[in-house]
């Protein structure tokens, strides 16, 4: 079979991946926020869930992750007698944000503690409330400090959702491995799979780039 | 039975117990591909690293595009495109070496920028000092360079490390039996997964608390302002 | 409305094992201008960061304008964050490294507290910013970034910024100690004109002597913790009573 008679399928499973990306990244840049804030707060109670999912989901690998979620959370359901049972599309949204949350959170934390204490006391001096000054003084602060490791991040993320292809979940990396399994040929199959990833990451990166550049205008306002 | 061990469904304690074992052999194949997977990183890592330091752009620049696809694309396809596509050149090998092979090539693309970052912090100045003192290039490598760079090194590996461990189970796809593979299988047969699988997760987490406890270690061990000579 | 608006009472502050202020006495009239001189180390920061709630206290009393700062109610518990609130807002501060937000313009750095503390309206925060950067010669800086600034111009933005909130209390802690020395005249000139032009009562911590005699009503000079000795500017600095003040004098006479 010629390449291009793989394109359909691969650019089918090219849109999952697509999606699966797009939905985790945003899963995981919430869980992000929640918890690097949540670690650095006053609430002990916060700060222990904070911790607790942070360890657990960075010190785990992601596919245990994913195959306890999808093969044994329904058996816990079982046990409670409610159904837990998620579709893989669930199952690997939830495994691909809950880990880069977990990553996230790290960065999240370390940038805002890299706002300087300065900056709090002078908010405190205006009389801003803790609230005021987290969203309005030091979130706008440490954003510009975590896009780098963030677009590092984006790009790992993308290649995880492959992963999911082992819960048989139609990514781009199921496609590939059905039409080999069919045709038998494994090096087009593979080389194309690992060029569409390659686009895709330079397309990401270059995105979050832009981000970047975006996010960090006032540092260079002037220069 | 997994390993020659049998396992006890009889109660779900029992159970978590008689698995343990069989849990324990699949962790030491998750180990050995850890190091070996490490070991292959470091290794072409600092080939890349110094490819891409070579002065001729011919060199350097597909190098440094090499390195960028190996880090730009998932660690299970390069795994599924080596244990594929590498036969079909007459190269056969075990599942296991393919497997340390891709953790390997995956992560040789970071270690090299390790040693780029490594080599580059160790400022102009010693070299140039270096070569007033008339060292010669491999003396200069190996009393000035190398001691100060090791120390800075260290702990980026380290991290590496203990990510390669983490990918470990990726390698289950073409059937290494390392752990999360062996606490799978024990649940396609017992129909229990909860109990394999969470062993699994937390075997997985006291392994990354000891290895990054003994990293620290070793960091602390390691002189900050370089590697004394005797 | 009585005469005293600032009173230390038997104020202990420690950091750790160190006692920074030991049982500290003393009191500040509406509208005066007093600065506080003194080697580092002797605790003049340390006051006007408890005013400014920046730090609270091992023990005394600090009494702002008749009502307790850090504690409240007639059982003396200690302050909660409500009432912390609602003092504050009678002090305003100017930082020795400007503080200013980098993320925000200078407009933005003066209308934001008013705005989003005081509830003041968009455009009413814009004016009463404007006419503060007039008072402090900046008015064509508006929609610069701090970054873009000078140190000196950068303190007077502080300094607007502070005003901005209208308090009835300006703390200045070391305003100039960060500057570049031919930065720091600008920055006295702003500050000489408020003192001279406003009735706002003003603590100065400052080791710019002609300046504290130039402004002061009254000065203190502080040491290790306690005020060593206190007077009009012209008893303190050409005839000292205590040893230690002439010491300290003397060594700045002679560094400048």
């Amino acid at each position: 079979m010629h390449w291009t008679d793989y394109l359909p399928a691969l650019l089918e499973g090219a849109w999952v991946t697509v999606q699966l990306t797009v939905y985790s990244t945003i899963l995981g840049s919430i869980l992000a926020f929640v918890a690097g804030i949540g670690k650095l707060s006053p609430n002990s109670l916060l700060r222990g869930i904070a911790v607790v999912y942070i360890e657990v989901f960075r010190g785990t690998s992601l596919l245990v992750q994913l195959f306890w979620l999808y093969f044994a959370l329904p058996i816990v359901g079982q046990v409670l007698g409610i159904d837990l049972r998620i579709p893989p599309v669930v199952a690997g949204v939830l495994a691909l944000g809950l880990n880069i949350g977990a990553y996230g959170a790290e960065i999240v934390r370390g940038a805002i503690q890299s706002v300087h204490h300065d900056q709090h006391e002078a908010a405190r001096a205006l009389n801003f409330t803790p609230r005021q000054t987290l969203l309005n003084v030091t979130i706008p602060q440490a954003v510009p400090e975590m896009m780098p490791s963030f677009g590092n991040l984006a790009v790992q993320n993308l290649k995880d959702t492959a992963l999911v292809s082992l819960i048989s979940l139609g990514d781009m990396t199921f496609r590939a491995e059905q039409l080999r399994n069919f045709t038998q040929d494994s090096t087009t199959i593979y080389s194309m799979l690992l060029l569409m990833y390659f686009g895709m990451a330079l397309v990401l990166t270059a995105m979050m780039r832009g981000l970047e550049h975006r996010v960090g205008r006032w540092r260079r306002a002037g220069v | 039975m997994l390993f020659g061990i049998e396992w006890d469904t009889s109660g779900p304690l029992v159970f978590a117990i008689s698995i343990l074992p069989i849990l324990l052999l699949g962790m030491w194949v998750t180990i050995q591909a850890t190091v070996l997977g490490f070991a292959v990183a470091l290794v072409l890592g600092l080939i890349w690293a110094i490819l891409k330091g070579a002065p001729s752009r011919l060199i350097s620049w597909p190098a440094m595009l090499f390195t960028e696809f190996l880090r730009d694309t998932p660690l299970i396809v390069q795994l599924f495109f080596l244990y594929y596509v590498l036969p079909e050149f007459g190269i056969i090998l075990p599942a296991f070496l393919t497997g340390a092979l891709a953790l390997g090539l995956q992560y040789s693309a970071y270690t090299s920028e390790v040693y780029r970052a490594g080599l580059e912090a160790i400022s102009r100045e010693q070299r140039e000092a270096a070569r007033a003192l008339n060292l010669t290039t491999i003396r200069t490598f190996t009393h000035v360079i190398i001691p100060q760079a090791v120390p800075r090194i260290v702990p980026a590996m380290g991290n590496y490390l203990v990510s390669i461990m983490k990918d470990v189970p990726v390698l289950s796809v073409v059937t290494v039996l390392e752990m999360l593979n062996v606490g799978r299988i024990i649940g396609d047969r017992t129909f229990n997964y909860l109990i394999p699988l969470s062993m699994v997760g937390g075997l997985y987490l006291i392994m990354t608390l000891v290895a990054s406890a003994g990293l620290r270690l070793l960091d602390n061990w390691l002189p900050k302002q370089g590697i004394p000579l005797k | 409305m009585t005469d005293t608006i600032i009173k230390f009472d038997k104020v202990v502050k420690r950091f750790g094992d160190v006692t920074v202020l030991n049982e500290l006495d003393f009191t500040v009239k509406r509208g005066e201008k007093v600065s506080i001189i003194g080697p580092s180390g002797s605790g003049k920061s340390t006051v006007l960061r408890i005013l400014m709630t920046l730090e609270g206290i091992e023990g005394g009393v600090v009494t702002v304008d008749g009502e307790p700062l850090w504690h409240e109610g007639a059982d003396m518990t200690p302050a909660s964050e409500a009432h912390l609130r609602k003092m504050r807002a009678q002090l305003g501060m100017v930082f020795q490294s400007f503080n200013l937000f980098p993320h925000m313009t200078v407009l933005r750095n003066i209308t934001e507290a008013p705005v989003k503390v005081l509830g003041l309206n968009r455009v009413a925060a814009k004016a009463r910013a404007e006419e503060l950067l007039d008072l402090v010669g900046l008015a064509d800086q508006a929609a610069k970034y701090p970054h873009q600034l000078s140190g000196g111009q950068q303190q007077r933005v502080g300094i607007a910024r502070a005003l901005a909130m209208r308090p009835n209390i300006l703390l200045f802690d070391e305003p100039t100690s960060a500057l570049d020395p031919e930065l720091v005249g600008e920055v006295l000139t702003v500050i000489g004109k408020l003192a001279e032009e406003h009735d706002l009562t003003m603590l100065l911590v400052t080791h710019e002597m002609r300046f504290a005699r130039e402004i002061s009503d009254r000065v203190l000079f502080f040491d290790q913790g306690r005020i060593c000795e206190e007077g009009t500017p012209e008893d303190l600095f050409t005839a000292p009573v205590e040893d230690r003040t002439r010491e300290f004098l003397g060594s700045i006479l002679k560094e400048s």
